[in-house]
Formats: structure tokens, C-alpha cells, sequence
């Protein structure tokens, strides 16, 4: 993705992105223009009137001509005030959505992103769209000021702890490209990326109609789950011991409770232990799943028993 | 006009001086001269210049590949945090009014001190209390909120944060003492004959400085001690977990920041007013509206600190406003800069040292101005907002500008404030090391940014990484400059050519009435100013040649009364 693009700009796959270009190398332009004449005189005074040898002059003071000196302010002023009225337009057009955008909910919480769709789909790590539509992101955070960036698309809006704020967008390639966070939220502040994978609205609709699971089988999407929802975190799948339990051979295995009650691991233990983590704590563990995950689609929750239970 | 001749020959320093009236530690460490303060100042803040160089070293030797090479996230994040702190609040707000100002204010208005000299002495233990404070924080290790310790994240961090954001509102009391102090002495101290109109463009910078610490700094001081009752007393303010606000934090510390970068600048302003006046033998340009547009850039400044937040939530109408407002200031600051160079303009263009910091001051503080104004539109400021196209600008106009230019002032005021002239070859060396390793660090640093790269990246993807070997390659050019600027000055102390009283012909009062080093009371008689201050063509009917001390003495016995 990184190929396409100027010098300055990274490539344009959103409808917003070719006029904040435009106004972009506008104001380049100008400013080299400016920047040129301002310093090419100086050179070229430096020189034309460099002193030579140690005997000098003292060159009369000239006089001054405000006439000048006013139309140095003017002009730039003018500039500044054609620059400002476009920026102006632009800006109201990144600032109001479509009325008829395809809605999507984002979460921010240190360190990263999840996405809503309406039909309750929830994912972390892609947020996937249609391409040559209207997409409004409605976002808030669970912690901390984030703020969500996309440089391909030109947009870039903060995600706040306590209200909505909202962007939007119209993406116009089919590809991935790069979700940051850029505002400073702690360690993990560079590790908050995430991808948008736009799609042709044909991919896109069978995709938001599996939840997320198009044409994996139940296992593979469940690994993609497990991944996006962080739950590898404090779950390892190789036996060794983190924050929460290792889930390698979890079906079939006796679990002692903090409780004192115990059971073998089945399906339902394990969906239990997703939506309503604090109904049987593992003794010598700490309460810490949170119990969030209860949102999730039953075809999510499905395909993350399934994948759990292929864990030998 | 008749040839002058400026001397450049050796001259026998004075034998009485402020350096060696009295050496006792005691005399320096109680000293009510403003010229031993502003010595003081200058040690103190070239330390800090020097820990916080050190630690922009180290974040940029991080970058150099992505992922980890010399310390993990969390140590990154401190460090960039502890550069910022130090340079912003330790250095660059200091750097100049306190040093240049405390030094050469009074002498420029034709006084023997500031109005309150005890007050002054007080400003500098103060910051120096605020400075010990930083570096206790630095210890202790935990402050990785950047220099603008946006809550809630930084409410929430850990105690060192309300450490240092004592630090900083301890250091803000020096500066409001010194800008008090600083308006006194203009109004009220200057030589006879002195107008408003003949002050030195350099007491205007500091003038309106001033205006500006003793308004704004304290806002600072109420968001601090804000931050401090929310995490002591756990009332929401600012956290939203408490029923607080954190864009409500963003507009305090905008409020004092944005004002803040003309407390940076507006000095700078006033030391390359005077380095391309008294370099170019012309005074200069629209002196009015050169002086004039300190004031104004000073007043704007207070009503654009929203453009800090165009995508933080704020309305479209505050958008809208803050943005018109940044337009408005840039206009003044133009104005400068074609003053500046119209100044040139059939002059006598003399290329020493001082005067190579100037040339380019101006063109990279006009680099920083240009990007400013890409960051003022509003629909850009939302693609290039909070990357390091900002982290670039932000650079270009503190160290382009206030850092390059104090360099100029250090290097031109040094024979007035040490009686030694330094090595000049050196310095040319060095200023064209400075200008060539900051134009490849952060003019990268903006192509970075318009590319997408986010500030305050510890990792970062593959695709910037050339960007960020250059930036880094950059810095050491420019670090190894600033390391041969250490070596001659101080070398200078102990091998450098004795100064004459005026080794540049300048015009105004510390070069024409006072000796190299200055007698303790700067003056032997209060000067009577009949001329502008940069009126080089009137210097020899006044002063001979305009240099010795002496020479103004013998001419003046021979007048009658």
C-alpha cells in the first residue's frame, strides 16, 4: 500500500483525501513560492552587499515607503484569508455525514480498537467496509484519550472517555490499509493499530451476514477471534501459565473452583466461562476476565468454543 | 560619511569589572547584579539544554530502527516526556529572557539594574527550586506523560506526574516574578531621552514577553494545582471516571501553552532584530511595525489556543474562530520577516558568526511559519494533527527559531559578557554543522508526517524506517555542532582575544557606554540617548568612532557644563 502516493502524501482511497491533498500542495506551493522569494532576496542581499575588507561605509539609512510595507501585509493577507475559506469548506465536509452512511461503533480502549456493526457484530483489529459507500464511526473510549487515524483516508478524529465523537468516510479502493491511534495513551500507544479492509459491497454483505465469519470454518474463525478479542492476553495455547488459565487440552480436563466445587471442562463450561467468566473462578487464579464477551454474536461465541475445544 | 575603521585588535579589559569586583562565593551566590544573574541563568540553562540534547539523542537513537535497539517502551516514553519538560519549561522559556534579558535589559534602557534586584535573585532560586524539582522527578522514573500531560491519562499515571507538575508550577513563579520585574524596569527605569520609539527592538521582545508571562503562566499554575486536588482528593475535574472533563484539561493547558510559544519566540524576534540591524549597518526597516507586531503576535496569541483541538470535539464555530485567529497572527510575523530582510537591502552585510545565526533563523524560522499555516487550515490540521508533520513545525519554530536565535545572542553578547572574543573560524564551522543537521533531521520529520507516521511512536511500521535513519543521521550532525559551540566558548574563557568595548559598531547603549566586561554598575554616568538605537550613521558624530569608553570620556570633559 505504501507505494502509491507523492512524495508528501501517502496513496488516496477515500473521496475526502484528493481535496485535502489539493488543498495541501496548494498551500506547499504558495509557501515555496514565498519561501523562495523571501530567502533568495536575503542570499542575494548578502552577497550584492556584503562588506569587503575591514575600512566600511555606514550606508544611509533608507527611507521608509509604507506603501510597501502595506502591500506585504495585504498580499499575504489575502492568501491566508483564500486558504482559510477553502480549509473552511473542506472542513465542514469532513465534519458532516451522509444522512444514509452505514453506521459502525467504535470502541477504544488502551490498546485496541474494537468495531460494532448493526446486526451486534463486534471485532477487533479490522474494520471491515464497502467500498464507494458512506461509513459513520461513532466512537468512545473505555479509558483514556485516543484518537483514531487513518492516513489513507485523510481522517482523524478523537476518541473520548466520556461522549461520542464521530468521523466519516468514503473509501474508493478496495485494499487494506493502516488504522493508528495518535494520540499518547501510555506504553502501548504504538502497538494500537489496526487494519480497514475495504470490500466490494457483494464481500462485504456476505461478511457482515456470517459475523464476521464469510468462509472460514468454525475453528479458523474462532483463532481469528480469539486474536482480535486480545484474549491471548492472559489465555496462552501452549500450556503455560499467564494471567487467566491455559486453554491447551482445556476439554476434558478436571477444574477445581475457588468455590470448592470442581467439573470436567465441557462445552458448556467453556461458553459459561466466555459470557459469564465470574460464575466459576479456577483456583489459584484471580477474577480478572471481564465480562464483556457476552455481547458477542452466537455465531462468535460458537466458533470460540470450537476453536477452544481444538486445543490439545 | 567618513571611513570608520572597526576594530578587531586586541584590547586591555578594564581593571575593575563585574566578573572580579568581588569573587567570594558568597558575592555571587547573594549577588543583586542583573549581570551575575543572567550568568547564573546561563549556566543553569545551558545545563539543562545539555541533559535535554542528551536525551533527544537517545530517542532519536531509538528510532533509528523500528522496534526496541536500546530501551523498552516504557523507558522511551520517559525519556521523550523528560526532553520535552526540559527543554520547553527549563530551556527555552528561560533561555533567553532570563539569561539575555537579565543581562542586557537594563543596559539597553541605560540602567544600573532591573527595578527589583532582590526580587530577581529570588526569581532565580525559585526556578532553580523548580528546576531540582524536574530532575527529582527524572529520578524517581515515572513521568511518561509528554510535556503536555493530557489527563486523563496523566491523572491517572503515577504520583511523579503531580511531582513535576509541582516542578512546573514552581518554575512558572520565576517566570511571573521576572516578568513583572522586566515591565517595571522598562516603564519606569529608562535613560534620559530614551523614548518608546528608540528602544532597542530586543526590549520590546522582552517587553511583550513579559506581558505575556505575568497574564498567562499563572493559568498553568491553576491547571497544576487542578491536576493536583483531582488525584489527592479524587474530585472529578478532569477524569472522566470521576465526573470530569479531559477536553476541559486540553483547553487549560492550551490556554498558558499556546501564549507560552510566543514567551519563546517573541525574545528571539527581538535578538535577530537587533543581530541583522547591527550586522547590516542599517536600522532597521519599519522599526514601528516591527515593534508593533511584537505586541500584537503577543495579544493574538492568547486567542488561538483552540487550534490545538480541532479534532478533539470542540464546535465548528470555535473551529472556525481559532483558525480565522491563526491566520491573523501569521501576518504580523510575515511582516517581520520582509522587515527583516528589507533591512539587508543596501546594507553593509558583515558575516560574522552572530550574523550567520540570524540568516538562519530566517530561513528556518520561515519554514516553521509556512507549516504553521498548513497546520492552521482547518480541513489539513486534521490529516497532519498529532503526526510528525507537528513534531517537525513544532521544532523548526522552537529550536529553527528561539534556540538558533539565542545561540546568535549568546554569540554576540559574549564579548560584553565575558571581555573575550571566541574563536571565529570555529564558529562558523559549528553554525553551518547546526543549520545542515537540523534541516536533515526535521525536515524529514515533516515528510514523515504528512506520510501518516503519529507522534510519540515507540514501534513503528516498516515504511517510515528510511525516514527515521535520516532524521536520526541528522542529529548527530546537529549534536555535533552544538558540541563544538560548547568547546570554543569555554575555551575561550581561558585562550580568547581580550574584547574591545564595541568589536561589532553597534549602536546601542552596552556597546557605546559600557566596557567589556561592564564596570558593576554598568555605566559611569547615566547615558542621555538623542538617536535610534540602530542609527549606525550617527555614531561618529557622537562617538568618534563609536568604540573606547575612554574616548566618550575624554570628549566629554572637553564640553562646556
Amino acid at each position: 500500500m505504501g507505494d502509491k502516493g507523492t512524495f508528501w502524501m501517502p496513496e488516496q482511497a477515500s473521496t475526502l483525501a484528493s481535496e485535502i491533498d489539493g488543498l495541501f500542495y496548494f498551500v506547499f506551493w504558495i509557501s515555496l513560492i514565498l519561501f523562495v522569494a523571501v530567502i533568495g532576496a536575503m542570499v542575494y542581499f548578502v552577497f550584492r552587499y556584503r562588506r569587503r575588507g575591514d575600512g566600511e561605509h555606514i550606508p544611509a539609512p533608507l527611507a521608509e515607503r509604507k506603501v510597501v510595507e502595506i502591500a506585504w501585509i495585504a498580499g499575504p493577507l489575502i492568501l491566508c484569508l483564500l486558504v482559510f475559506t477553502w480549509g473552511f469548506k473542506a472542513f465542514l465536509k469532513q465534519s458532516i455525514a451522509p444522512a444514509d452512511a452505514y453506521q459502525i461503533q467504535v470502541r477504544a480502549s488502551s490498546w485496541a480498537w474494537n468495531f460494532t456493526y448493526p446486526n451486534g457484530t463486534s471485532v477487533g483489529s479490522e474494520l471491515r467496509v464497502p467500498v464507494d459507500r458512506p461509513v459513520k464511526l461513532t466512537m468512545s473510549s473505555d479509558d483514556v484519550l485516543h484518537s483514531f487515524f487513518v492516513p489513507s483516508f485523510r481522517v482523524k478524529f478523537d476518541v473520548l472517555p466520556n461522549r461520542y465523537t464521530s468521523v466519516w468516510f468514503e473509501a474508493t479502493e478496495v485494499g487494506e490499509f493502516d488504522i493508528f491511534c495518535t494520540e499518547y495513551c501510555g506504553t502501548g500507544h504504538s502497538a494500537m493499530l489496526a487494519k480497514v479492509i475495504v470490500q466490494s459491497e457483494e464481500d462485504f454483505k456476505a461478511w457482515v451476514a456470517t459475523s464476521g465469519m464469510g468462509d472460514m470454518t468454525p475453528v479458523e474463525y474462532g483463532s481469528v477471534l480469539f486474536s482480535q478479542q486480545n484474549c491471548a492476553v492472559c489465555h496462552s495455547v501452549d500450556g503455560t501459565r499467564g494471567v487467566g488459565p491455559t486453554l491447551k487440552g482445556l476439554l476434558g480436563r478436571p477444574e477445581q473452583f475457588t468455590d470448592g466445587t470442581s467439573l470436567i471442562a465441557d462445552d458448556n463450561y467453556i461458553l459459561e466461562s466466555i459470557i459469564n467468566p465470574a460464575a466459576k473462578i479456577v483456583d489459584t487464579y484471580p477474577p480478572a476476565m471481564p465480562a464483556t464477551y457476552s455481547t458477542l454474536q452466537p455465531q462468535q461465541l460458537d466458533a470460540l468454543v470450537a476453536y477452544i475445544k481444538s486445543l490439545e | 560619511m567618513s571611513a570608520t575603521t572597526l576594530t578587531t585588535r586586541d584590547a586591555t579589559p578594564p581593571p575593575v569589572h563585574y566578573l572580579n569586583h568581588d569573587k567570594s562565593l558568597k558575592s555571587w551566590l547573594l549577588t543583586l547584579d542583573h549581570k551575575r544573574i543572567g550568568l547564573m541563568y546561563l549556566v543553569t540553562v545551558a545545563t539543562a539544554f545539555m541533559v535535554a540534547g542528551v536525551l533527544a539523542m537517545l530517542v532519536r537513537y531509538e528510532l533509528i530502527n523500528p522496534g526496541m535497539d536500546i530501551m523498552t517502551a516504557e523507558t522511551y516514553n520517559k525519556v521523550f516526556s523528560m526532553h520535552g519538560i526540559m527543554m520547553v519549561f527549563l530551556f527555552i522559556i528561560p533561555s533567553i529572557p532570563a539569561v539575555m534579558g537579565n543581562f542586557v535589559l537594563p543596559m539597553h534602557l541605560g540602567a544600573k539594574d532591573v527595578a527589583f534586584p532582590r526580587l530577581n535573585l529570588a526569581s532565580y532560586y525559585i526556578f532553580v527550586a523548580g528546576g531540582l524539582l524536574v530532575v527529582g522527578a527524572l529520578i524517581v522514573g515515572n513521568v511518561d506523560a509528554g510535556w503536555t500531560f493530557y489527563t486523563p491519562y496523566s491523572s491517572r499515571s503515577s504520583d511523579s506526574v503531580l511531582f513535576m507538575t509541582m516542578a512546573v508550577f514552581v518554575a512558572g513563579f520565576s517566570s511571573i516574578l521576572t516578568g513583572l520585574n522586566f515591565i517595571v524596569t522598562v516603564h519606569k527605569m529608562r535613560a534620559p531621552g530614551l523614548t518608546w520609539n528608540r528602544l532597542p527592538l530586543f526590549v520590546w521582545g522582552i517587553y511583550a514577553t513579559s506581558i505575556v508571562q505575568v497574564l498567562a503562566t499563572p493559568v498553568i499554575g491553576i491547571t497544576m494545582v487542578l491536576l493536583f486536588f483531582e488525584r489527592l482528593l479524587g474530585i472529578g475535574i478532569f477524569d472522566p471516571a470521576l465526573g470530569g472533563d479531559p477536553v476541559l484539561f486540553q483547553h487549560f493547558f492550551w490556554f498558558y501553552s499556546h501564549p507560552a510559544v510566543y514567551i519563546m519566540i517573541l525574545p528571539a524576534f527581538g535578538i535577530i532584530s537587533e543581530l541583522i540591524a547591527v550586522f547590516s549597518r542599517h536600522p532597521i526597516h519599519g522599526y514601528r511595525f516591527v515593534a508593533l507586531s511584537s505586541v500584537a503576535i503577543a495579544f493574538l496569541g492568547f486567542l488561538v489556543w483552540g487550534h490545538h483541538m480541532f479534532v478533539s470535539g470542540q464546535s465548528a464555530i470555535s473551529a472556525v474562530i481559532f483558525s480565522l485567529i491563526t491566520y491573523l497572527i501569521g501576518i504580523p510575523t510575515g511582516v517581520k520577516m520582509f522587515n527583516w530582510v528589507a533591512t539587508m537591502y543596501r546594507g553593509s552585510i558583515w558575516l560574522q558568526t552572530p550574523m550567520l545565526y540570524a540568516l538562519s533563523f530566517l530561513f528556518l524560522f520561515a519554514i516553521g511559519g509556512f507549516t504553521g499555516i498548513a497546520l492552521g487550515v482547518l480541513a489539513l490540521d486534521v490529516h497532519l494533527h498529532d503526526t510528525y508533520f507537528v513534531v517537525g513545525h513544532f521544532h523548526y519554530v522552537m529550536m529553527g527559531g528561539t534556540v538558533i536565535a539565542a545561540l546568535g545572542g549568546l554569540h554576540y553578547w559574549w564579548p560584553k559578557i565575558t571581555g573575550k572574543m571566541y574563536n571565529e573560524m570555529l564558529g562558523k564551522i559549528a553554525a553551518a554543522l547546526i543549520f545542515v543537521g537540523f534541516n536533515i533531521t526535521f525536515f524529514t520529520q515533516l515528510v514523515l508526517g504528512t506520510q501518516g507516521m503519529p507522534r510519540r511512536y515507540y514501534d513503528y511500521l516498516p515504511r517510515f524506517e528510511t525516514m527515521h535513519e535520516v532524521s536520526t543521521y541528522g542529529s548527530w550532525i546537529l549534536g555535533a555542532g552544538l558540541f563544538i559551540v560548547l568547546f570554543y566558548l569555554l575555551a575561550s574563557l581561558f585562550r580568547g582575544r581580550t574584547a574591545s568595548s564595541n568589536p561589532w559598531g553597534a549602536a546601542t547603549l552596552e556597546w557605546t557606554h559600557a566596557t567589556s566586561p561592564p564596570d558593576p554598575h554598568n555605566f559611569h554616568q547615566t547615558p542621555i540617548v538623542s538617536r535610534g538605537p540602530y542609527d549606525f550613521h550617527l555614531l561618529s558624530e557622537e562617538f568618534g568612532d563609536g568604540h573606547a569608553t575612554q574616548e566618550i570620556a575624554d570628549t566629554r570633559e572637553t564640553q562646556p557644563g
